[in-house]
Order: structure tokens, then sequence, then C-alpha cells
């Protein structure tokens, strides 16, 4: 029901008591209005410009955020009025649809801001007015192809492939994107050249070549050199037919496979070839085996795998076949209108070349088309008149549809245009959001070297460090999320380090003797230190010993405080703390799962030689220290 | 060729009407009314000043021209009751409305009606009601009349009712409601037989009551 019907809703009520006199039954008791009748003007603050409007105007639609009672979150008690940080030019828009109950669409902008503008105040698009409907939805289709082309362009090149990609899929995606490896990219070139020789190869053959000895006439080359240019067609033939069998076999679906366009040709233009050794040399069918030949030119076809032009141009020519519909349904009219006439007209004239119909559709296509070939003319005063307007009708009918190809052609190049120079920025685009997300883990690792978890107190200058906020937070999260898993990040390169120095070997040990490696005091528990010196002493087999230390150290920060953190874990424990910002927690209450404290250290997987990654025993003598409370 | 002309006179000719259509509505949109004072309002009606803004800011929302015709009358009649048709009885109620008769209920109209049916005398709304029933306004109301009242308001309610709609209901309720009003059985109700048989119904007076808080 449209919201200014409301308006009238008391007015029905009241118009009720005429049903009155007429009523059986009393009538239910109406509902209770608690509200104040009273209408109060509404101050709305966006982004700083001030709207005012009556509550009234807002309350017409209830399932909306301003006009329920959502609106209230955003209420500002000190300025008296509903704040919202939005764009305040669509706010206009959006107030406006409250007034008059029609939402127009600016067409000025973005769809997608709008969209999303609409989307925050909970306004569905579908009440576009009529007015401004078919702009909205035609924009809203257009900004989806060209989404779902990016995303499908993103998709289908130049990304990583899967890593357990069988050898079909990885054969089919070199064919399809040359790029991506040598050896397509190699395979791609040489078809190319051979089918540009098998091309000139049939274009050279019919050119005459000086006569063999004792003969007059003139012989085509591919007569008098028949042998070389039968192995040549060999040749060339050979190479398509494996193309082709390759490309069948990596299909992902053989049948669309053969269905399409491309594979058509491919088909078509190695044919002839095979029907040709099959045939016997027989003078009947000889005759059909030489059209045969004629298909070969179609292997110049397949040089749209290698040209974008040649593909853009068939796309076009796919997509405006309407409109070359058109233009061959009205020159075929227009056609068989003027032959007739011109036929009747010149029929009087002895030794004509009217002859028939079907003869003057000749004349009539070639008058149409402007091309006048002269070799048929009329010759009667009424002849020449029809074929004048034969002529001058031709140059309309031809030239009305050719816009709309045009247009079409030039609106497809662009697409190309951009989807082309989109891949060229994506690797560009690609590499710096890698970089960005590189920086904010080593922001992270190199956070917790510089001391992160160390005592806020006693090492303020090294926690600050120009830090927002924000990235407090982010990196006490991750540091939960370390304690959670009992796992540690840590960068790429340490992580290959200690792939590669797993392989070398480990051996358990149980010595209790790490304190030479470190210095460290093991006055805690016994249990701690040992897997402490399990995973030292694997990492002094397996590791060098400065990697060991540049590990530790990590572990250990870099401080001068080094060794003494250790023995702080055991001694203050109460003292240290996961962050150094106490006062900046945000999180909510946090509690890191304590690993349990009897897990056999046998128990531990290849993981003791990659003190990188785990560090039970560290996680372990903090499970005491890492409940963190904090308020919201 | 001669399919290319076609379709171009086509075109052309079917633009013609549309753009006379647009020339009749730019036409009846100049006229506007405005209503008289705010005070002389309050004093000629039972609202206050901000009932009455309130009332002629939502009138004016609906029609910025000041006026309401039956077209739009019966539209937004529609509205309220879309399971069947109004329109029959919102032509009665706009000729109720409509006291000056000129096709048209301007905002006085529509205020001073609103006036006698919330903040009336039961005696102002007895009669409002009578000449909503009388359609010719002879005074009298007759059976037909009557008929034509129920029927309107049978029809609002639609097809798809419970109990179903069976027999000729309007009828029998017009006959029931005579019964009850005609006191002289004269064939007529006069509006004094109306307001005194409409006094003695207690449910009536009862349901009067309720109807006082709409506004």
């Amino acid at each position: 029901m449209a919201a200014g019907v409301a308006t009238w809703l008391p007015f029905a009520r009241a118009a009720a008591v005429g049903w009155l006199p007429l009523a059986k039954k009393i009538m239910p008791k109406p509902p209770v209005d608690k509200k104040s009748r009273n209408d109060e003007i509404l101050f709305v603050n966006v982004s700083g410009l001030r709207f005012q409007t009556w509550k009234n105007t807002l309350d017409r639609y209830p399932d909306t955020l301003l006009g329920s009672s959502e609106k209230e979150f955003f209420y500002n008690e000190d300025t008296q009025e509903y704040f919202f940080d939005r764009d305040p030019e669509m706010f206009r828009h959006i107030l406006n649809f409250y007034r008059t109950g029609k939402l127009h669409y600016p067409r000025q902008e973005c769809i997608q801001a709008f969209d999303e503008e609409l989307a925050f105040y909970g306004i569905v698009p579908d009440i576009i007015g009529d007015c401004c409907m078919e702009e909205y939805r035609d924009r809203k289709k257009e900004n989806q192809e060209r989404l779902a082309e990016d995303t499908e362009a993103e998709m289908a090149t130049d990304t990583p492939l899967p890593p357990h990609s069988t050898h079909r899929e990885r054969l089919w995606r070199a064919f399809e994107n040359p790029h991506t490896s040598t050896m397509a990219l190699v395979f791609y070139y040489v078809t190319g050249f051979f089918i540009a020789v098998s091309v000139i190869a049939n274009v050279v053959e019919t050119v005459p070549c000086r006569p063999l000895k004792g003969s007059k006439k003139d012989l085509p080359c591919g007569e008098k050199y028949s042998l070389p240019f039968f192995c040549m067609d060999t040749a060339c033939v050979l190479i398509f037919t494996f193309e082709y069998v390759m490309r069948l076999f990596a299909a992902p679906s053989r049948c669309k496979f053969m269905r399409s366009v491309m594979s058509v040709i491919d088909v078509v233009a190695i044919m002839p070839y095979y029907i040709g050794l099959v045939m016997p040399e027989n003078e009947d069918v000889s005759g059909a085996f030489v059209t045969l030949r004629v298909f070969r030119v179609f292997r110049i076809f397949k040089f749209s795998r290698h040209s974008q032009g040649l593909r853009i141009l068939g796309y076009t020519l796919k997509s405006c076949a309407s409109e070359l519909g058109f233009l061959l349904f009205s020159l075929t009219m227009a056609i068989i209108i003027f032959a007739t006439v011109m036929f009747y007209a010149e029929k009087g004239t002895k030794g004509t070349n009217f002859t028939s119909i079907p003869a003057s559709f000749w004349y009539t296509i070639v008058t149409m088309t402007t091309l006048g070939y002269g070799d048929m003319v009329p010759n009667t005063i009424a002849g020449k008149i029809f074929g004048s307007i034969c002529s001058l009708s031709g140059v309309l009918v031809i030239a009305l549809p050719v816009p709309v190809i045009v247009s079409n052609f030039s609106r497809i190049y662009h697409q190309n245009q951009r989807a082309d120079k989109m891949r060229a920025q994506q690797k560009v685009r690609l590499a710096r959001i890698r970089l960005a997300k590189k920086g904010t883990t080593n922001a992270f690792l190199q956070y917790k070297e510089e001391g992160g978890f160390h005592n806020r107190d006693s090492d303020n200058a090294l926690c600050l460090k120009n830090k927002s906020s924000f990235q407090h937070q982010h990196h006490h999260l991750l540091h939960c999320l370390e304690k959670t898993t009992n796992h540690e990040f840590t960068d790429e390169l340490t992580f290959s380090e200690m792939c590669m120095t797993e392989s070398v070997g480990y051996h358990t040990s149980r010595s209790t003797s790490i304190s030479s490696q470190q210095g460290v005091s093991t006055s805690c528990c016994s249990r701690r230190a040992k897997r402490r010196a399990i995973r030292l002493a694997n990492s002094t087999a397996s590791v060098s010993r400065g990697s060991v230390q540049e590990l530790d150290t990590l572990q250990v920060h870099k401080t001068s405080a080094g060794p003494q953190s250790r023995s702080s874990l055991n001694a203050r424990t109460e003292d240290l703390k996961l962050n150094c910002e106490d006062r900046d927690f945000t999180a909510a209450i946090i509690s890191i799962p304590t690993p349990p404290a009897n897990t056999p250290d046998e128990s531990l997987p290849p993981s003791p030689a990659i003190p990188g990654i785990l560090r039970n025993s560290r996680t372990s003598s903090y499970t005491h220290e890492t409940v963190k409370i904090s308020s919201l | 060729m001669g399919a290319v002309v076609g379709t171009l006179t086509m075109q052309t000719s079917q633009r013609q009407p549309s753009r006379d259509k647009i020339d009749d509505e730019l036409e009846m949109t100049m006229v506007c009314h405005r209503p008289e004072g705010l005070e002389q309002l309050e004093a000629q009606t039972n609202f206050t000043k901000q009932e009455l803004q309130v009332l002629y800011r939502g009138f004016k929302n609906e029609c910025p021209s000041g006026v309401v015709n039956e077209e739009t009358f019966k539209h937004i009649y529609a509205q309220f009751f879309p399971h069947g048709d109004p329109s029959t009885y919102a032509h009665y109620l706009f000729n109720a409305f409509d006291t000056r008769n000129n096709g048209s209920i301007k905002f006085e109209d529509f205020v001073m009606g609103l006036s006698t049916l919330l903040r009336g005398t039961v005696r102002d709304k007895l009669e409002w009601t009578f000449h909503l029933y009388d359609i010719n306004k002879d005074g009298f109301i007759n059976k037909e009349e009557m008929t034509e009242i129920v029927r309107a308001i049978y029809d609002m309610m639609g097809k798809y009712t419970y109990p179903a709609l069976k027999g000729d209901v309007p009828k029998q309720h017009v006959d029931a409601f005579f019964e009850k009003m005609d006191k002289n059985k004269d064939g007529v109700v006069t509006l004094e037989e109306f307001v005194l048989a409409c006094q003695e119904d207690e449910n009536m007076m009862r349901s009067m009551q309720l109807f006082e808080n709409v506004m």
C-alpha cells in the first residue's frame, strides 16, 4: 500500500461511522494510539548537511531505517539530531522518496554507490519510479556484465595452476593460454607458421610456372612440382591432425569441444587431405575431389586462434546477426522487385541481356551495390528510369544497417581493449597487493622481534614505535591466534629454511643440558625444560648454530634483557603480559586454551625440529599468564 | 525499401495521441485551490490548529492541486479495500462529502466532514449518515436507495467471504433495516425516524462512542 494513502486512513476510518446504522453487531474496539499525535520536526545530519523533516514523513515507510526505531541508534544526544556518516548528495534522493513516495535514480551517480546507499537505508530498489526505472535497470545490467567479464578475465588467464592438476588440465591450459609456458608458446608459433605455410602453398600451387621441356602449355606450379607440394601438404596436415587430437584429448568436455567453431574449422581444414588419400583416382569422383580442395582454404581461419582481431570481427558479426538478417531480407525483397520490373521493361528490346528474371537478379545486385560492371545495361527509357531508381535505393538500403554493425563492433572492440588493459594492470595490482599483505605479516613478526610481548613498563620505547591503535589491536589478535593454536607465525624464508633443515634429519634427545646453548635458567618445571631441551637439541642437530640463535632471538626478544626474560618467564609470572598495551584492548574476553602440560614429548611430531614454527615449550610456560580479560 | 519506409511512418503516427494526453494533463494540474485561513477553519470545525495543520499537510501532499476528484477518491478507497470493489460505495461517500455538488472535494469539505464525524454530536453524526444514505437528497430514504447502499457495502467485501454470500443477502439486510427504522411503515425513512430509531439502538450508540478517538 502506498504510504501516501496512510494520510487518508483516518478519513476512511471516520467514514466508517456511515456503516453503523446497518451494522448487526457491535464494532470492535479501535486500537489505542499511545503515541502523541503532535507532529514534530526531526533533524537529520548527514555528513554535515542538515536536513529537517516531519516525523510523520519518515514514519510513512516503517520498514526502512529512517522509518523504524533503527534510526535511534544514530541519535546524537548532545546535538539532538540523527547523524549519518554517509553521502549527503545521495541522501537528498532518499529523503525525497519519503516525501513524495517515488524514488528517483540520479543519472550522474555511480550505480553501485546508489545501491549501497539504498541498502543502508533499507529501501528496496524495486520501488524506483517508472521515470527512472529503465535507466537504473540498464546501468545495473551493464555494471553486472562488466563485473562478470572482469572476473572471467581474472580467472581465465595467468592464474597459477591449482597444485594438483592432471596432465590433461595442464595441456588444456597450455593450449588455451599460450603465454603460460614456453612449450605452449613454441607450439603456438609453430602451428601459426605451418598454417601460413599451408595457405601460401595452396595459393602458389595455382600460379603458372614455366612449362616442362618439350611442352608449350603453361603448367601451374602445383602440377609441375607435385611431389614437393604434396610433401608440404602432408607435413602441414600431420601437424594439424596432431594438434587437433591433442586438443581433443585435453578438452575438459569433449562434446562441447567438438561442437565449437574452431574445432569444426580444424576438421574441415584437414578432411580434404584424408578424403583425397582414401579416394581412388577415379575421373568421376575427382571432380568432387577438386571441390574438396577448396575447403583447404579454411585453414586460414585457423589464424583466428592467433589473432584476437579476427575473433572480435567474428563475434561482432554473430552479435549483429539480426541486423544482418534484416539487411539481407530487405535486399532480397528489393532485388526481386527491381529484377521483375527491369525484366518486363526490357522485354521488348532485341538481343537484350535481360533474358529472364533470375538473369536480371545479377543486374539488380550489381546496380544496388553501386558496382556497375556494365555487362548488362538497360536500353529502353523505362528500363533506364527504373535502373536509376534501383541504384538510388540500393545506396539507402545498404547504408542503414551499417551504423548498427559498426557501433556493435566498436563496443565489443573497446570491451576487449578494456579486458586487455585490465589484464596488464592486474599483474601490477596483484603484485602490489601481495606486497601490502607481506607488509602486514612482516609488521607482526617485526613487532614480536622488537619485544612486543615484553613487559610494557620496562621497554616502553620499543613497544610504542609509531604504531596506531589499530595495529596494536591487530597484533594482539594475531598473538591470540598463536596462543590458541599453539603455533606461531613466521615468514616464508624461515619456513622454507625449516623445511629444508627438517630433511637433514633430527634426533630426539632428552638431554637436559641446554644451558650451554642459551644460558637460560631452567628453574621451573623440569618437564618444560626437557621440552625446551629437546627442541633446542634437535635444532642444533639439524640447524646450524647461527640460525638457531637467530630463531631463538626471535623468541627471546632481541633486547638486552634477553636471558633475563627467560627467567622472568618463570619468576615474574604475574608481571608478564602478552601485549604491552593493556589499556588498548578492546577485544572481548580472551582465554588461551592451555595445552595439556603432560603431553609426552615423544608424541610431538617432527615439530621440535622446526622451532620456528612450533613453540610448545614456550607457550606452555605462558599458560598461566595468558588469560587476559579486557573490557569492550 | 518499402519496409523501411513503412516502419518510419508507423513510428510517427504512434506518437501523436500520447502528446495530446500530456497536454491535457498539463492543463489539469494548473487548477489550484487554496483553503480559507487557518483561523476560519478552526472556528468552523472542532479541530485545533495543530490538528488542522497535520490534516492539511497530508491532504496537500496527496493532492498538490488542492482538490480531490472522484477518480482519485475511488483509487484511494481501492487501496484500503483491495479484496472487493469499493468504487460504488466510494462514489456515494464522495457525494456525501461533496456538499457543494461540484464534483470535487476541497480541503474545507474534507475537514468539515471529518469534524462532523469525529468531533460532532451524536445527532450530527446521525444526520451525516442519513445524508449519506439519501442518495437523491430528497429527505427520504426509500428501499431502493438503501438497497444500493447496502449492495455497495457488500461489494467491498469481495467474493471470498466466510460464510459465503448466498442468496440475496443485501436485500435481507435492507428488509431488516426497514423493519427497525420505518416506524410508520410508509415505505420511506425520514430523518426523524432515523434518528429516533438509532438512538434507541443501544449497540449503535456504544459503537459510535468507540469511533470518537479515531483521529
